[in-house]
């Protein structure tokens, strides 16, 4: 388009128009996404992605069979509660269905002495690192703000800020490299996240210092209501680039191409070459938490169309071609899956309310004279409920 | 009709469509503020009856909202930017303590900056973490921002219709818990003026000073307290910055006692500046300190624990008791 300087300083000029045109997220379908396993369940061989292939080149039926166990039962366990959530046993929920391939095949890809940061749908990751699933619901019924040690499976909490953690990751990843030690850290975020300041902070901190990071962007086309081209004119992939780091984007619903760019970027990083940024393209084919309403923005084809894309159903057409996999192993698969959602049921029906005093409990490491006051004013303001007579000797008026 | 029963979400609504309307140069601003018509439908229909050029789905950057408001503001546009949540207003922090803030000032007062900031507040929906918190403190110690709340239906209505007249930026925090309820409003009345504080119940024992979500608490507590045959005055403060204390004064020269009640913690808070002067104002008429009901001095508590965190009808009688003992 050419512009007359003087007939657009006469009539205002639209410039928005122009993005009318960019109905598809950018750079969707583009020759670079790496696909080891396509929709129909088959292998792909291509020459340009023969360095991630070499990482899955060995990977054996078990190994295989293994990454669809993990995708089935988060999948599971994603499904479960989402109906707790609609009974009032949870008061919010993230769900993850449609990137089981993106977190099970990233989180497969790390080692025990990596360390993870998610923002907060990385149940699949959390099942990969070990993390009882169960423990990532107390967040989501209210009964705490995090809900399991991260240094138990160096597993961070689940940050609910939008791209903070990537800061944190570089930082961590910093601290790794003054240690010499040869381990990596993976940073997980979404393709809205991509606009924080904090996210683009990170990837100039990481750059400069040659931080051991993965960027681990799951593009699921959606941040909320809004769609990636309301975050980004370019592939996000592409904006590594301008930093000075690969960036390389990844079929989100293909598990082995995940596992296999996940391990190739974290051997980067091992080797000291510093950070890059993987972004998997992927679906959110849920609701972006259960109180959002998607029939407000989106039309239901475009789920359609992804559900052709399911990772899962691509490795089980895979294993059921291609391997010695028979029926028994997705029937006792299904049973222990039946398994996992009862379990996940009961606990969650289980889990009391925290003490009432536990609002005073770790605020600080150290403690802290006020908050010891107001936890007394608050024990003596409880009890006068239950010792009537007692009610006269409350004193004080801070904290109140 | 100028009189409507509309909820204090849908009276927001109404008054930026108003705006809208009446004005060219305002402009909304927000994520999801279009076709969702926000989080809370706040804005809801609002981008399909003025466009994508009027209603902005803005990228996911709080920073990169506030700082382009300045922008537009300077430019000549009205921005009003939504915020999604409290607790999401930090990233844009340093744009609105060191820029919004500060640009008349520094500019000599060559340049106005007419942005609103609307900001959904404070707890008692269950929501996870960040969703809840009550940080108007922070902006009210900041010079060059005004900082409102309206607590009914009305007030949403026209408080809005001048926060985004006014050449200041306005940090407008809306009570989230009161979205829904219902309450007149008539877009033919003429207002009182934005900053001033108003009776909203009257009394003679005991005044109770609350703003936002906490005005219906302590109407319920003075009707409780009725039935003891304790008369309680209330007033909605209504903005925190500047603070009407004029109207507190008047109120506790009659009543003699003031317990201010708020979400936010007490300490440092809105209730420590107003028992500090009217404690000033009014020492010889005081027959008990100015007593405050408010949060802890801890991270806001999960959701299963938000009701002993927050000022309720039993925490406010008792505050009221222990003054009413003095
Ligand atoms: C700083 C900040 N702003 C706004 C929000 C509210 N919010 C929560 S999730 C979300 C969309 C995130 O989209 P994306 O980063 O693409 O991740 P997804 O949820 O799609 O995985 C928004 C706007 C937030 N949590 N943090």
């Amino acid at each position: 388009m050419t512009v007359d300087s003087t007939a657009a300083a006469r009539t205002p000029r639209k410039r928005t128009a122009a993005k009318k045109s960019a109905k598809k997220s950018p750079g969707a379908g583009a020759p670079d996404l790496v696909q080891l396993l396509s929709p129909e369940g088959r292998r792909v061989e291509d020459p340009a992605h023969a360095e991630y292939a070499a990482f899955v080149e060995d990977i054996t039926a078990d190994e295989l069979r293994g990454l669809y166990r993990d995708m089935v039962l988060t999948r599971r366990f994603d499904a479960e509660a989402t109906s707790l959530q609609r009974q009032g046993e949870l008061g919010l929920w993230a769900s993850l269905l449609g990137q089981e391939a993106a977190q099970i095949g990233s989180g497969r890809a790390t080692r025990d002495d990596d360390y993870v940061f998610p923002t907060y749908r990385e149940h699949g990751v959390a099942w990969c690192r070990g993390v009882d699933p169960t423990n990532l619901l107390g967040m989501f019924r209210g009964v705490n703000n995090g809900g399991w040690d991260p240094n138990s499976n160096n597993f961070h909490l689940y940050t609910i800020v939008i791209g903070s953690q990537t800061l944190h990751a570089t930082g961590y990843a910093m601290g790794v490299a003054k240690d010499g030690a040869d381990s990596a850290v993976i940073a997980y975020f979404g393709d809205g996240a991509s606009s924080q300041g904090d996210v683009a902070e990170s990837f100039t901190f990481s750059a400069v210092y040659n931080a051991p990071v993965v960027f681990f962007c799951q593009n699921n086309q959606w941040a909320i209501s809004e769609p990636t081209e309301k975050q980004t004119r370019v592939p996000l992939y592409q904006r590594a680039q301008g930093y000075g780091f690969p960036g390389v984007r990844v079929d989100g619903n293909d598990v082995l191409a995940c596992l296999a760019v996940t391990k190739w970027a974290l051997e980067r990083a091992r080797r000291g070459e510093g950070p890059t940024l993987v972004e998997a393209f992927t679906y959110r084919m849920g609701a972006h938490t259960t109180s959002d309403d998607p029939s407000k923005y989106r039309a239901d084809e475009e789920r359609e169309a992804w559900e052709a894309k399911d990772p899962i159903l691509r490795l089980r057409t895979y294993l059921e071609s291609e391997t010695d996999t028979d029926e028994g192993y997705f029937a006792e698969l299904e049973a222990e899956s039946e398994a996992l959602g009862l379990r996940v049921r009961e606990v969650v029906r289980a889990m009391p309310d925290p003490d009432r005093m536990a609002i005073f409990e770790n605020a600080y490491a150290d403690g802290h004279a006020l908050v010891d006051e107001e936890r007394a004013q608050f024990a003596a303001y409880q009890a006068s409920f239950t010792t009537e007579s007692d009610s006269d000797s409350v004193a004080g008026s801070g904290g109140n | 009709m100028a009189v409507q029963k509309l909820p204090l979400a849908k009276a927001i609504n109404e008054s930026l469509r108003t705006a809208l309307d009446t004005d060219p140069k305002v402009l909304i601003m927000g994520e999801d503020v279009g076709k969702l018509g926000g989080v809370f439908r706040v804005t809801d229909g609002l981008q399909k009856d003025f466009g994508e050029d009027r209603v902005i789905d803005t990228p996911l950057a709080e920073s990169g909202i506030v700082g382009t408001a300045i922008g537009l503001a300077l430019r000549g546009y009205r921005p009003v930017v939504e915020i999604q949540f409290d607790g999401f207003v930090f990233p844009a922090y340093d744009q609105i303590v060191t820029q919004l803030a500060k640009m008349h000032a520094r500019a000599l007062g060559k340049i106005k900056l007419p942005v609103v900031v609307r900001i959904p507040y404070g707890g008692g929906i269950g929501a996870v973490e960040h969703h809840s918190e009550s940080p108007e403190a922070l902006f009210a110690h900041v010079a060059g921002l005004k900082v409102v709340s309206p607590s009914n239906s009305s007030d949403a209505y026209w408080m809005m219709q001048q926060a985004i007249q006014s050449d200041d930026p306005v940090i407008f925090f809306e009570p989230k818990r009161r979205y829904w309820d219902k309450g007149e409003v008539d877009t033919e009345a003429i207002p009182g003026p934005l900053h001033g504080a108003r009776t909203v119940r009257e009394g003679t024992d005991l005044t109770l000073v609350a703003y936002g979500p906490m005005v219906k608490v302590c109407l319920e507590v003075a009707a409780a307290a009725q039935e003891e045959g304790k008369s309680l005055e209330v007033v909605d403060l209504r903005s925190m910055s500047p603070i009407d204390f004029d109207a507190v004064q008047k109120s506790v020269e009659k009543t003699r006692r003031l317990v201010v009640v708020h979400e936010a913690p007490v300490f440092l808070g809105t209730g420590a500046e107003i028992a500090a002067r009217i404690t000033e104002r009014c020492f010889y008429h005081l027959e008990a300190p100015v007593l405050r009901v408010g949060g802890y001095h801890v991270p806001y508590p999960p959701a299963r624990l938000e009701d002993e965190y927050l000022p309720g009808l039993d925490r406010v009688l008792d505050a009221v008791d222990r003054s009413l003992a003095y």
